[in-house]
């Protein structure tokens, strides 16, 4: 297996380094949160079968910009993670706004629950 | 411009085995528009990792998909051998090979099944299963359970295959190779399956990249894109290309897995005769700490495990993306422009899994 990259920025650059990486060629792979010491947001791209991970921190109250201009597929994992973790990404296309899910229980999930 | 209504599809459909929404925007019988609405049996599988300690949690992996479920088990157990460092004995990575390739083998026979329902074609249904059965019949023999395996361990494998049984496997295998010749020659030949197939559902390379498409969806638009080729397991060690078709359609996609179906059991054989003696496991012991992302090829495409660990036994966090969710936004923009009736089929063509999907 290639070797994985992991880089790490901030919020406010994410829109610039995704710009890079698509204009490199690489395909999304997938966009991760994990719940731990605020919101950690993973974007991993592939590009001949190497892993390129970004990552930043945020909390839910920040607005997070949707990447989805630039990878249109983004929105499922967008949605996703805006409806079940809580983080505030704004200009997804579409916005299910919290309704991508059919869960009769109260959403986001919290750490404790 | 035509009449515009809105169609429900599903979440129960006869086409479907497992429940998915669509609202199909319709123009008179062309679709316009496709939006979905999935969580009809989103289980908390991932959340779940937070109550279970991380050596529980292969029996929920092992749960998230009841088709893949053996390459689920394998693709968590991979991300925690890789944080531990921990190194699977040949012989162990021989069997979750097999094991792996038998899984693939039966998804595609029940997909093939479900596609040839969809069109109503009854006996090429009953055809197709009676062969997967045979494949069912084998992880019976091997591990106990037809569905669930419980085999995949951290470190390796729980169960060891006989000489005898590998024997045996290969001559249900070489029999059955003969069958499937003659069952998929209709799906290949058969002028009604064709009409039904060819030019439905075009996603082109360009469009597939662009989606993000994964698997055979990938592989049927001209893009040679498969994970095994990474050598992970036993499959550095056999020699297969992956199976690509620049047709796009949904006949391609129907050709794609059944050239894999050959492919999965030259590769059973492959290993069978190369699969070295020793041991199936090893003792794993203390607790993981670091992350990890780990992409393996299910019957369906590209899986990511990414596992995050902190010293304990209790994982931060076990994510999923499974190959339906990749396969999704690829599917919404084949149904554009489609007629109604060829909605079921190309929804079939993607061989969804919202099981997977959901977890």
């Amino acid at each position: 297996m290639k070797e994985q990259i992991l880089k790490e920025i901030s919020p406010n650059d994410l829109l610039t380094e995704i710009m890079k990486i698509k204009n490199d060629g690489y395909r999304l792979v997938a966009i991760s949160c994990t719940n731990k010491n605020g919101m950690e947001l993973t974007y991993s791209f592939d590009k001949d079968y190497e892993l390129l991970n970004i990552r930043l921190i945020t909390d839910t109250e920040t607005e997070l910009p949707s990447i989805s201009i630039l990878y249109p597929y983004s929105f499922l994992y967008e949605n996703e993670i805006k409806e079940l973790f809580g983080v505030k990404i704004t200009g997804i296309i579409p916005d299910f706004n919290d309704n991508l899910y059919k869960i009769p229980v109260k959403t986001p999930f919290g750490v404790n629950e | 411009m035509g009449n515009r209504t809105i169609v429900p599809f599903g979440p129960q459909h006869p086409v479907l085995p497992e429940p998915i929404h669509l609202d199909l925007v319709l123009e008179d019988e062309t679709v316009v528009e496709a939006i979905p609405r999935i969580g009809y049996i989103h289980r908390g599988l991932e959340k779940l990792v937070e109550k279970r300690d991380y050596q529980q949690y292969c029996y929920v992996a092992e749960r998230i998909c009841g088709i893949c479920s053996f390459m689920h088990g394998m693709g968590y157990c991979m991300s925690i051998e890789r944080i531990m460092d921990v190194e699977v004995p040949e012989r162990g990575e021989f069997l979750r090979t097999i094991w792996a390739e038998l899984s693939r083998l039966h998804s595609h026979l029940l997909w093939l099944g479900l596609l040839a329902d969809a069109f109503g074609f009854e006996s090429l249904f009953m055809q197709s299963w009676k062969l997967r059965e045979q494949v069912l019949d084998i992880f019976e023999e091997t591990t106990g359970g037809r569905v669930i395996f419980s085999v995949c361990d951290i470190g390796g494998v729980r169960k060891d295959i006989s000489s005898e049984t590998l024997m045996k496997i290969r001559t249900v295998l070489t029999e059955m190779e003969k069958e499937l010749k003659e069952t998929t020659s209709v799906f290949i030949n058969d002028t009604t399956v064709k009409l039904r197939t060819k030019g439905v559902g075009v996603l082109t390379k360009q469009m597939a990249f662009d989606l993000g498409a994964v698997g055979p969806m990938a592989r049927a638009s001209g893009i040679e894109m498969d994970m095994r080729t990474q050598g992970y397991s036993a499959y550095g060690k056999l020699d297969f290309k992956p199976i690509t078709n620049d047709g796009g359609d949904c006949y391609a996609r129907t050709r794609v897995r059944i050239k894999e179906m050959f492919q999965s059991i030259d590769l059973i054989r492959q290993c069978i005769d190369k699969i070295p003696g020793g041991d199936i496991n090893v003792k794993v012991k203390g607790t993981p700490n670091g992350e990890q992302f780990i992409r393996l090829e299910q019957p369906r495409g590209e899986v990511v495990y990414y596992t995050k660990a902190n010293g304990t036994k209790f994982l931060d966090r076990v994510r999923v993306r499974t190959p339906t969710f990749a396969n999704l936004p690829a599917l919404l923009e084949t149904l554009k422009n489609c007629s109604l009736a060829d909605v079921p089929i190309l929804i079939l063509t993607i061989d969804p899994c919202i099981s997977c999907t959901e977890r």
